[in-house]
């Protein structure tokens, strides 16, 4: 057994770093350093920058277009952009549907979607959740009935994120009512211009809006936008969900926010002139944070290393831990950001989120967008599959009960 | 030991709670928190009507000589509906503070006004470096004249920008953390020198950060003796705490009815979701928690009382930490157990759940609280 990363790992390590050093906007990382509120274009930049340098898609094959990196170098590349301060790539186009459509799809439809993703031309949402089937996705409604060459589609989506910046979504639909709920269930690509389609905003609890209901109206879909087969989309659902795991724990994520969390420990004023920092009480929660991120990342580093040997891309428990203990961690972290700037947690000035923003802020620089991003973190154990799930599918799955 | 209403309180809570629900939907309470003033001078005249603002004053005062159980019944009822009035600033920290500290002209003036609901009143003692620390004052006060001179600023200052009057702590002698030395004064909120900067707080509540520069004050605005008030600002922060107990219970107990009702009408995988067991489990855990969170929002009412002031402070840093740790697990369980629409905007359930969140900022958090517990346990030793 050896932790300590190999001579090549090391000098992937650092052309990684010099290169977003050197081609990461600055003002973009101000932007994620300092909570700041994110656009369509902060996110595109960054994607079409990589996209240059053919490292958008870390985990795709190389005939795709992946740079063929195994699954250490991928997790060091996600570390090195979260330190760096980079815009997540949203995982729509190259996380979720490009792999089913790698799978799943036919030649004309790789032919057509797979280099849109990897170029950025086309931003893509997620379609599966309604308001009566989330945990239970596959009591789904959304209906599509044949019509010649095309689907008609009816219903409703929601949670849909930052489906207000989209031009295709990847919906379930119901294709066929007999049989289990999981049988007649389709995969569609649904290009958001198509008449039909509403997309209407859900305010979030901190103000925020990046959730929305999307509305189909008899929406016609080619059928040529069909993924697999009729009726079988369950298992292009799955398939998706079960996908891709580096990344999963946001491992890189939570050790800058963990940095972030100490800089302000050490700014903040303790009341008698000390910083925070120097607080035992609340330095010990602190450490209690960081040996469990060290922790997560070990067992991270595991899972991909086993995965890596056995070459198996399955959906496993092991993710479901990762994800439980990444989010829970997530969610440490920005509760005690919150709580480190004390009273000035509670003054809410949406405009210093802006980046343009001029104003002086109330209290430090740093404290204006804490309490909304402790608020936001509640989603990340409730969506991708809720941590009750997830833990449902370990005691299912790895400890057999 | 008794721990039922009198047929007064039962009376008080009803006519309160009837109020409250014909009054105080949940758009209504958005709409008076997205108003200009950030609540309605028109409830406030109803409240005061009711008698709620004289609750905390003596009857020898204007008020209705109620008891700190009588605080605990309105801001539990306040918590839940989530009211945006200034109670706890006017009544509970202003009022009940001129009535233990003023001067008998200094209670003719302030406190008739305050029962009737013509002047509202604001707690400025926090700094932007005190963090928790009561005895922290940098703002000082020096003798001027006939009366005295304030400088300094105050962080966070709940209900600041519609105050009236602002009952501010200076330093008149000492070092910045010294507990001798600090006076409270009872400052015109228009006064010259007071630059007031307000904003909307997370909860839907409104606060400012209060700078004060060359601010003349006359000596009869001194409340209490000069160099003297920290027991007095310790008082009532301590009736304060026990408020926000008192209002974090009623916010505990209305998610665990929301919640319970969602795990029974909730239907996934053909069932309502309350059969699960593992969240049968968790609402069980959040039931526990909002009995405990009961009994200690009772240790702190009695704590805020307590006449021995060791007593006191072990009463209620137990209760705020405790009611704190419960808060935090309810209100994070509730919006899990929600799924989406418990992290949406549109559900009451989110802002019960901030508001939690900021009470336990205010006064001192869990872990602050726990700490000075804690301390007081080597003073058992000694
Ligand atoms: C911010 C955000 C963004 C999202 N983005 C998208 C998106 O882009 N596209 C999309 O399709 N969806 C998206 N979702 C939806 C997300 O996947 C669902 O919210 C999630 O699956 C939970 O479903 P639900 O909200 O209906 O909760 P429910 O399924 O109703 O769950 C309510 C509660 O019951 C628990 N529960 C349910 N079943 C069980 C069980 N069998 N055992 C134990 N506990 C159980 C849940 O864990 C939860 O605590 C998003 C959600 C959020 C909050």
């Amino acid at each position: 057994m050896n932790l300590a990363h190999t001579a090549e790992e090391i000098a992937f390590r650092d052309d990684v770093h010099a290169f977003i050093a050197k081609n990461l906007p600055p003002e973009i990382a101000a932007k994620v350093h300092g909570g700041k509120r994110l656009g369509r274009d902060d996110y595109m930049t960054w994607h079409k920058i990589l996209a240059r340098q053919g490292w958008v898609a870390p985990g795709w094959p190389k005939e795709f277009g992946g740079p063929g990196w195994n699954t250490v170098q991928q997790q060091i590349f996600d570390d090195e952009c979260a330190a760096a301060g980079a815009p997540r790539i949203l995982p729509f186009g190259v996380k979720m549907v490009a792999p089913v459509i790698m799978r799943f799809g036919n030649a004309a439809q790789k032919q057509h979607f797979l280099p849109r993703i990897l170029s950025g031309e086309d931003w893509w949402c997620q379609g599966y959740s309604e308001p009566g089937a989330g945990s239970d996705l596959a009591s789904l409604k959304t209906k599509a009935e044949r019509a010649g060459d095309h689907y008609v589609v009816n219903g409703q989506k929601t949670w849909n994120t930052l489906g207000q910046f989209a031009d295709w979504i990847f919906v379930l639909v119901r294709t066929a009512s007999a049989g289990r709920p999981q049988e007649g269930i389709s995969f569609l690509l649904v290009d958001m211009k198509t008449p039909g389609i509403t997309v209407r905003p859900i305010r979030m609890l901190d103000g925020e809006h990046e959730i929305n209901e999307v509305w189909f109206e008899n929406v016609k879909v080619p059928v040529a936008n069909l993924v697999g087969e009729e009726n079988k989309g369950w298992t292009c659902a799955k398939f998706l969900l079960g996908h891709e795991r580096t990344g999963i724990a946001g491992v890189g994520a939570c050790k800058r926010e963990l940095k972030h969390l100490k800089e302000i420990a050490r700014r903040e004023p303790a009341g008698g002139g000390d910083s925070l920092m120097k607080d035992v009480r609340f330095r010990d929660r602190i450490a209690q944070v960081e040996i469990e991120l060290m922790a997560l990342e070990v067992t991270n580093l595991r899972v991909l290393s086993a995965e890596a040997e056995g070459g198996k891309r399955a959906p496993g428990p092991e993710a479901s831990i990762l994800k439980v203990r990444g989010t829970e961690i997530q969610q440490s972290l920005s509760e005690l950001m919150m709580q480190a700037v004390g009273v000035y947690g509670i003054p809410y000035v949406p405009e210093a989120l802006d980046a343009e923003w001029g104003g002086v802020p109330v209290g430090a620089e740093y404290a204006a967008p804490l309490s909304g991003h402790y608020f936001n973190m509640r989603k990340t154990s409730i969506y991708g599959g809720s941590n009750e799930i997830q833990k449902n599918i370990v005691a299912q799955l790895s400890l057999g009960l | 030991m008794d721990f039922s209403l009198t047929p007064e309180q039962g009376m008080l809570q009803d006519s309160l709670r009837k109020f409250l629900a014909n009054e105080y939907g949940f758009d209504s309470r958005r709409k008076r928190a997205e108003s200009a003033d950030g609540f309605s001078r028109d409830t406030w005249a109803q409240l005061a009507e009711l008698g709620l603002l004289g609750i905390a004053i003596s009857e020898d005062d204007g008020g209705l000589g109620g008891d700190a159980f009588d605080s605990m019944l309105v801001m539990e009822s306040l918590g839940r509906a989530l009211v945006v009035e200034p109670y706890l600033s006017t009544v509970v920290l202003g009022g009940a503070t001129i009535a233990a500290a003023g001067n008998a002209d200094q209670k003719a003036k302030w406190l008739p006004a305050i029962v009737g609901g013509e002047t509202l009143v604001a707690f400025a003692h926090g700094e932007p470096r005190s963090r928790y620390a009561l005895s922290h004052v940098e703002c000082t006060a020096k003798a001027d004249g006939a009366g005295w001179k304030l400088d300094g600023q105050k962080a966070v200052v709940r209900d600041a920008a519609t105050a009236d009057v602002l009952l501010v702590s200076a330093r008149t002698a000492g070092s910045t953390s010294d507990e001798k030395g600090i006076s409270l004064f009872l400052v015109d909120a228009k006064a010259k020198g007071v630059a007031i900067r307000g904003y909307a707080t997370q909860d839907g509540g409104r606060a400012g950060e209060v700078t004060l520069t060359g601010v003349q004050v006359d000596k009869d605005a001194l409340l209490g003796n000069a160099g003297e008030a920290y027991p007095v600002i310790e008082r009532a922060v301590d009736r304060g705490i026990a408020g926000l107990c008192a209002e974090a219970l009623g916010i505990i107990d209305a998610l665990n009815e929301a919640t319970l009702e969602y795990l029974k009408t909730r239907q996934q995988f053909g069932q309502p979701i309350g059969r699960f067991q593992a969240l049968q489990h968790r609402m069980v855990d959040m039931t526990i928690r909002a009995v405990e969170a009961r009994s200690m929002a009772i240790v702190a009412a009695a704590g805020a009382n307590d006449s021995d002031p060791m007593e006191r402070r072990r009463k209620v840093s137990a209760a705020k930490a405790h009611i704190g740790q419960c808060a935090r697990y309810v209100g994070q369980q509730a919006v899990q157990l929600h799924g989406g629409i418990g992290v949406t905007d549109e559900l009451i359930v989110s802002h019960w759940f901030k508001r939690l969140a900021m009470i336990n900022a205010t006064f001192g958090d869990a872990e602050h609280h726990l700490g000075v517990f804690s301390d007081l346990l080597l003073k058992e030793d000694a």
